[in-house]
């Protein structure tokens, strides 16, 4: 970790910068600012995403599978992207690291600290400043020995001293770095994944369902590991569809419904009967949780190439209006939080 | 990301090609290549026999328009003998490849289905034959048959199948222990409902694209089988013996006779692979969008 | 006509016993629920008691018949990942035809919606195929359903609606069900009773 090491000043230019990005950008940057807790690491502005697929037939159909996304992360903090499968949160991780599947188009901005993520720039940074956190364990190379792929993603400093460092501190020994994948149980897996994100040093952590499918206590230290890199002062984005697991450990959650953000609050908003709540979508979620009230509104998901003109949510809404059928909310600041609701207050 | 034609095209390409998609683009070639076929055999049924007799005064013409593409030693007209020959051989070809892939099929179904035995029966004999260098064993088989249109898809048919019986096998062993069939073996379906219903759609495009592939490859080893003497005899106007006679002749300046059929035989024999390329990457889910 | 496991033993190959000496009862309109964390056995249990796997030892029986081998079978099994459960060559509609057709009240009790019935399962999320598999298994021979994990990868507004339907038919029908899943509050939520996967382990 360079804590340490001054990083030479950059000059923002402000045209460089798309208008939404402006303000949330300071004029220049010192390099000591991507330390300072609450410094926006990364910031998404009007992102979508969409792919064409094949009809029956000749003719290509465009889904919309992420539509005017905002959403920003910040250095200290633990944000949790929460939404049911299909709402496009792994897309938005692939689109932060440049990995989209060469079928999807993408129009929108990321600022990464400070500066536009061009592809150029995602091709340098992968694995070096933002790190992913494969949601399965299958993504370690079967045939190289685990220390050997923690120590490929080591950026500054020795290798070998690095990388006995992290499994130090996760609990590894150094027989198990001496060992091939299979030979490690899912848990042990999971940490050489996360020292691999660690040991490269990255600023932005992309976890993505880093829990399904692990035993209790593992799912708690996978938990608690990224807790730790947040105090530490990276920026970690936490995708899951588990609602349990997001409240545990993220400071800021982003509901997501339909390849948009409809709220993004602090988690302590989701207590009691969701009351603090500003989106209703949120406030059932919260609700058809089993340790609350189990039950579950009508409806389901828009697909992603039937969507409503106006707002996404509406037709599953009871507090809808034709306002809310024509027009498409803009993501507004309420209470210390964001909600895209005409109605929420 | 278009993978655009033009870089894979030998000839010029339309200029909105590559605004297709590629479904689109598979059509547009499947259509282009089925009219260059077309013509190909209308010309070899249609067109005059007479045109192939022999006209001592029309001897070693070069191109023309009278004889597109020239005439050869004999006075025949070389684009009627090229149309005959290509008609020959791809009627050939097709026949060769459909016997390979249905050998292919019927052994790739058993191995994947019938147990154990016959499981490893199959393997070892698809060992065996993947171990042989298929071109001696062809020209072997077709010396055996006693050459002619016989040998050579005897030849063909005998020495292509392994392949393809692996790749068959490896998906019906896939769809058969697949979790969807599970659940329909356990709502009450049959057997046979499982085989038709089920395994059956998933090979139609291995089959399909089986044949496109292997199509061109076999009209080419017709081609050269025929060229080294195995193959069908001189009367038979087939684009192996064409070329074969046309070498003696390359020397003397006349070069029509062998570049004419053999363009021909190189563009009818890439399209079909073209279009089997297209279909391949249209069957194959990762790149079924693009 | 209960559903009975009686020493139930399981291995893969040579390794260490999955199962060992299992028994387990579920009555006819009883809901039972089995807690555990994944990959110690539970999957596998559900698998031979719904009859996709054959057990080394032990037998399941049916109101102390063995499982019908032909037929619809009257122990469905809903697993925990349905975009493999479908064929991902046929239509929506002809995935949830298979073994008999649905009505329409359990589909719109489902939140399935007509304009779904054409699509390709490759255009369509993890909770809405779940919800074909379950009207799917729902079928008028169907006496007893296992829930494998069906609800772990769904958001909770999926899971609520899915398990209110299920646990509605269950009522109404009087069948058993056996819900499979790690997550203690939903158990508690959904069983009548629970039983936890190491204490059953360490002999029943």
């Amino acid at each position: 970790m360079n804590n340490n090491k001054r990083v030479p000043i950059h000059k923002m230019h402000c045209a460089d910068v798309p208008k939404g990005a402006r303000h949330a950008v300071p004029h220049y940057i010192s390099g000591w600012a991507f330390m300072m807790k609450g410094y926006d690491m990364l910031s998404i502005i009007d992102l979508s995403i969409s792919f064409t697929q094949y009809r029956t037939g000749l003719r290509q159909k465009t889904m919309a599978a992420v539509s005017n996304l905002n959403l920003s992360v910040a250095a200290g903090e633990i944000l949790a992207l929460v939404g049911s499968s299909g709402s496009g949160k792994s897309l938005l991780a692939h689109a932060i690291l440049g990995i989209l599947p060469s079928n999807a188009t993408m129009t929108g901005a990321l600022v990464f600290k400070g500066e536009p993520l061009t592809p150029e720039r995602q091709r340098a940074l992968r694995g070096r400043d933002m790190a992913l956190i494969p949601q399965t364990v299958n993504s370690l190379d079967p045939l190289m020995r685990a220390g050997a792929q923690v120590r490929t993603s080591v950026r500054n400093g020795k290798g070998r001293a690095v990388q006995k460092n992290m499994f130090e501190r996760f609990g590894l020994t150094s027989r198990d770095a001496r060992r091939y994948p299979f030979q490690l149980s899912g848990g042990m897996a999971r940490r050489v994944l996360v020292s691999s994100a660690l040991a490269s040093g990255a600023r932005l952590i992309i976890a993505d369902e880093p829990t399904p499918g692990l035993h209790h206590q593992v799912a708690q230290e996978t938990l608690t590991q990224l807790r730790e890199l947040a105090d530490q002062g990276c920026a970690v984005m936490l995708i899951t569809h588990d609602m349990g697991t997001a409240l545990g450990v993220a400071d800021q959650i982003a509901v997501l419904y339909a390849g948009t953000v409809v709220e993004i609050c602090p988690s302590s908003d989701f207590k009691d009967q969701g009351h603090l709540l500003r989106h209703p979508y949120s406030r059932a979620l919260w609700r058809a949780l089993p340790e609350n009230e189990f039950h579950p509104i009508s409806g389901s998901q828009p697909l992603q190439d039937y969507l409503p003109s106006g707002c996404l949510f509406e037709p599953r809404c009871e507090a809808g209006t034709s306002l809310c059928k024509n027009e498409r909310p803009e993501l507004r600041e309420l209470r210390s939080g964001k909600v895209r609701c005409v109605h929420a207050s | 990301m278009n993978t655009s034609l033009t870089a894979r095209m030998p000839y010029p390409v339309m200029a909105f090609i590559p605004t297709l998609n590629r479904r689109q683009q598979t059509l547009l070639l499947m259509a282009m290549a089925a009219v260059v076929v077309g013509v190909m055999i209308a010309a070899g049924i249609l067109l005059d026999n007479d045109r192939i007799a022999t006209h001592f005064d029309q001897r070693n013409l070069a191109p023309s328009w009278n004889h597109l593409f020239g005439t050869d030693w004999l006075g025949r007209d070389m684009f009627t003998r090229t149309a005959k020959g290509l008609t020959v051989s791809i009627g050939i070809g097709m026949i060769a490849s459909l016997a390979s892939v249905v050998i292919a099929m019927i052994l790739g179904l058993a191995s994947a289905t019938l147990g154990k035995t016959v499981d490893s029966a199959v393997s070892w004999l698809v060992d065996l034959f993947l171990g042989v260098p298929h071109l001696v064993a062809l020209i072997l088989i077709a010396f055996v048959m006693g050459g002619g249109a016989k040998g050579v898809i005897v030849g063909v048919a005998c020495t292509h199948w392994p392949s393809l019986t692996r790749l068959i096998r490896a998906e019906v062993l896939q769809i058969r222990f697949s979790e969807y069939v599970h659940v329909s073996k356990h709502m009450g379906r049959s057997r046979v409902f499982i085989a038709v219903r089920h395994v059956m759609p998933h090979l139609a495009p291995q089959f399909l694209v089986g044949i496109l592939l292997l199509f061109p490859h076999a009209i080419l080893h017709e081609a050269s089988i025929t060229f080294l003497g195995f193959g069908l005899s001189p009367h038979q106007p087939a684009i192996g013996v064409i070329l074969s006679e046309s070498m003696k002749y390359l020397a003397t300046g006349m070069w029509w006779l062998a570049f004419f059929p053999g363009l021909s035989l190189l563009v009818i024999v890439r399209s079909m692979d073209i279009i089997g390329d297209h279909l391949r990457q249209l069957t194959d889910p990762h790149s079924a969008h693009e | 006509m209960p559903l009975e496991a009686k020493d139930l033993s399981f291995r893969y190959k040579k390794s260490r016993w999955i199962l060992d000496r299992v028994h387990l009862e579920l009555q006819p309109g009883q809901v039972l629920g089995i807690s555990g964390p994944s990959g110690c056995g539970k999957s596998t249990l559900a698998r031979i008691l719904a009859g996709y796997e054959k057990p080394l030892a032990g037998g399941v029986t049916l109101g102390g018949r063995p499982l019908p081998q032909k037929g619809f079978n009257p122990v469905q099994l809903i697993s925990q990942h349905p975009e493999k459960a479908v064929n991902p060559r046929w239509r929506m509609h002809r995935t949830l035809n298979e073994g008999f057709r649905p009505d329409d009240i359990v589909l719109s009790s489902l939140g399935i919606e007509k304009k779904w019935l054409k699509r390709w399962p490759n255009e369509l999320s993890g909770g809405e195929l779940q919800r074909f598999c379950l009207a799917r298994a729902l079928g008028p021979q169907t006496r007893f359903v296992i829930a494998d994990e069906i609800s772990t990868m769904l958001d909770p507004v999926t899971q609520a609606q899915i398990w209110s339907v299920l646990l509605d038919s269950v009522k109404k029908r009087n069948m058993g069900l056996l819900a499979i899943s790690h997550d203690k509050n939903l158990l508690m939520r959904i069983s009548s009773m629970i039983i936890i996967w190491e204490d059953m382990m360490m002999g029943s």
